[in-house]
């Protein structure tokens, strides 16, 4: 043990003398696992971004989409496919308590791209339409006004809610509560013919500053009662999905149920295998995202490995030069009594010492760029988590001492195999 | 009996061509005694040593060293011998670059196993050969006189009852040399056995016998005459 560390010193001293070619030899090391870190960082922090933004819309959701989707594939409408065998009566019949007693809420959904005129100033931008009811589902709140109530919801008023960057961008001074907005109707309403060019808005709410969720900017979107959105504005009779909020958790499952009873009743349909739709909780969405982020990670994680096995093969290569370099020095260490394993460990000592080396600064080196990517996207407004597992730490160090070892054991070997006599005659 | 060759053979096969470089060497060795291995070029006088040294195996033959026979003594067994029991000073020295003079002394203890300070042994190697207050140098700082005065410590360091010289001088100028062989004597005095490997009969003639060796053969083993040796003294070198 002791002979060990007085090695172990050695190889250290003989590292330090040639610090510029050694730093050189373990570079490649050193991205490799910058890269390990770097990338299971962020996975975790993009994944718990996400998953946080999921959950804070309360889990206990109950999603409807029209069109049929496997388990966990994404849902149909993800391609562009409008679907439209989702419609009001359905959403009316999930609305019936008799029918799905533990629902609390349900919103329907359409949505769409349109123009907003304020006097002089003009925004382009999504609108969602929707009941009464998106207040209380999605756990919304304002920064002036209110949100439209059920029945303004329900009647259809010439209502508006503004997201917090529409409201900026059309009232640049302030005011808006009880101004008149006007939302051109898009080319593309087949009822376009028979109404005017556009449809008056009175403000009567700003949403508050939401920032980035999903890559999506929450602030420009505006709000406008359910039956406008779909008959006026689009001029479509169908629904694009509906949000049900359960009154407990622990209801979530059987209110699906319900809900798969109810829109089959509907359909007509007797068996599952023919559902036109698709009913998901959050659970179910969490699930496919996880999914999603952790093959990704592993992927990612497994092309930063690939540049290790790289960084590896340099070692080695480095690592052959020095053996042939130092042939003398091998040949005196073995005239004065150096055993092959004392010259195979010297040289495995080396190797080990390098990538173990590497690895810490590796390890370093990813955690600083997590660290600022992390600020970075603090700064910018997402809710970024800097995570740094100890699994991922130990993993790199453990990799990279096996590639010292892997990749070493050939050079040392190399050298412990040589003849005393040809390698002190080496010139 | 210190060293004991019978009828050492050792052949170099290379492909279908051997090269027969001992051809049967009987030679015995005492402790004590400083011997010099003489001979041209390519006459056997470094495989000699090598094998002496236990650097290589022969052939042919047995090899008596201290009274055991070393035939069946495995890599590990020859390596602790080279470690603890022979020295070796090489006509090139071999020190380590970018290392310490006292760091190069010690470098045989660590592969000894020993658990004496490596430190005060290392000290000890150097001041017999005069150098006590340069052990912090660097090895590529100090002469070559010195450095060849680096080896010999280093081939002090674990107490080995036999100092192999191979051309010890050669590298070095006479002021130098005569330092070096100097050195010898004294450890030879103190009770050192030293082989010693030359073509330079002035170097050869600090010895108390002679071998010569040609064609891998001894040729001539003679016992120098007190009167012929050749002694030098230590000569102040002013670097």
């Amino acid at each position: 043990m002791n002979n060990l560390v007085k090695e172990l010193k050695t190889t250290i001293k003989d590292l330090l003398a040639r610090k510029g070619r050694s730093f050189l030899t373990i570079l490649g090391i050193i991205i490799g696992v910058a890269g390990v870190i770097i990338i299971i960082s962020l996975g975790s922090g993009a994944q718990s971004l996400v998953l946080g933004q999921i959950t804070k819309l309360g889990s206990n959701l109950v999603g409807v989409l029209p069109g049929k989707s496997n388990e966990n594939g994404p849902p149909t409408a993800v391609f562009g496919v409008q679907i439209k065998t989702l419609t009001l009566s359905d959403i009316n019949a999930i609305k019936d308590k008799g029918n799905v007693p533990n629902a609390t809420d349900v919103a329907a959904f359409v949505s769409g791209n349109v123009t907003i005129i304020a006097g002089k100033e003009s925004v382009d931008t999504s609108f969602t339409a929707t009941d009464g009811s998106y207040v209380r589902v999605q756990n919304t709140e304002m920064t002036k006004g209110t949100f439209f109530s059920d029945e303004e919801g329900n009647s259809g008023a010439n209502v508006i809610v503004l997201g917090y960057d529409v409201a900026q961008n059309l009232f640049p001074n302030g005011g808006e509560i009880g101004s008149v907005v006007k939302i051109k109707i898009p080319n593309n309403n087949p009822a376009a013919g028979d109404v005017s060019g556009s449809v008056p808005f009175r403000v009567i709410g700003v949403q508050k500053k939401l920032g980035t969720v999903a890559f999506q900017n929450q602030d420009d979107q505006v709000f406008i009662p359910f039956s406008v959105g779909q008959r006026q504005i689009l001029g479509i009779d169908y629904v694009q999905f509906a949000r049900i909020k359960v009154n407990d958790g622990a209801n979530v499952k059987s209110t699906m149920e319900d809900v798969k009873r109810v829109l089959r009743e509907q359909h007509r349909i007797h068996d599952a295998e023919n559902d036109d739709f698709f009913v998901r909780d959050l659970a179910d969405a969490i699930k496919l995202l996880t999914s999603i982020t952790d093959t990704l990670r592993v992927f990612l994680g497994l092309m930063a490995g690939i540049s290790l096995v790289v960084g590896g093969i340099g070692i080695m290569n480095i690592m052959l030069v020095t053996v042939s370099e130092r042939t003398r020095e091998i040949g005196l260490r073995k005239a004065i009594g150096a055993t092959r394993k004392n010259i195979r460990n010297q040289f495995l000592f080396e190797a080990i010492l390098l990538t173990f080396t590497g690895g810490v600064l590796g390890i370093l080196f990813g955690i600083l760029v997590s660290y600022l990517v992390a600020l970075g996207a603090r700064f910018a407004g997402y809710d970024w988590a800097f995570i740094i597992s100890p699994f991922a730490v130990i993993l790199a160090v453990s990799v990279s001492i096996l590639t010292g070892i892997v990749f070493g054991l050939y050079p040392a070997l190399k050298a412990a195999r040589m003849d005393p006599i040809v390698a002190l005659r080496y010139e | 009996m210190l060293i004991e060759l019978k009828n050492i053979i050792k052949n170099y096969v290379n492909g279908d061509v051997v090269t027969r470089v001992l051809r049967g060497i009987n030679l015995r060795i005492e402790e004590g005694e400083f011997v010099a291995i003489m001979g041209p070029s390519g006459s056997g006088k470094s495989t000699l040593m090598h094998t002496i040294g236990f650097l290589d195996r022969p052939t042919s033959g047995a090899y008596l060293f201290d009274g055991e026979n070393t035939e069946n003594f495995t890599d590990d067994e020859l390596a602790k011998i080279r470690n603890n029991r022979i020295g070796f000073v090489f006509q090139s020295f071999n020190l380590l670059p970018r290392t310490s003079v006292l760091d190069n002394v010690m470098l045989p203890l660590l592969y000894s196993g020993t658990k004496i300070s490596y430190e005060n042994r290392a000290k000890k190697a150097l001041e017999a050969v005069g150098l006590g207050e340069r052990m912090d140098y660097m090895s590529n700082q100090i002469s070559g006189g010195q450095k060849q005065r680096v080896a010999i410590a280093r081939a002090l360091v674990c107490d080995p009852k036999v100092i192999f010289a191979d051309e010890p001088t050669g590298n070095l100028d006479s002021k130098s040399g005569a330092t070096v062989m100097n050195i010898l004597e004294k450890l030879n005095k103190d009770g050192r056995t030293i082989i010693l490997v030359t073509h330079d009969m002035q170097v050869a003639l600090h010895a108390n016998r002679i071998v010569t060796i040609r064609d891998g053969e001894i040729i001539s083993d003679v016992l120098v005459p007190e009167k012929d040796r050749v002694h030098s003294k230590e000569v102040k070198e002013d670097e």
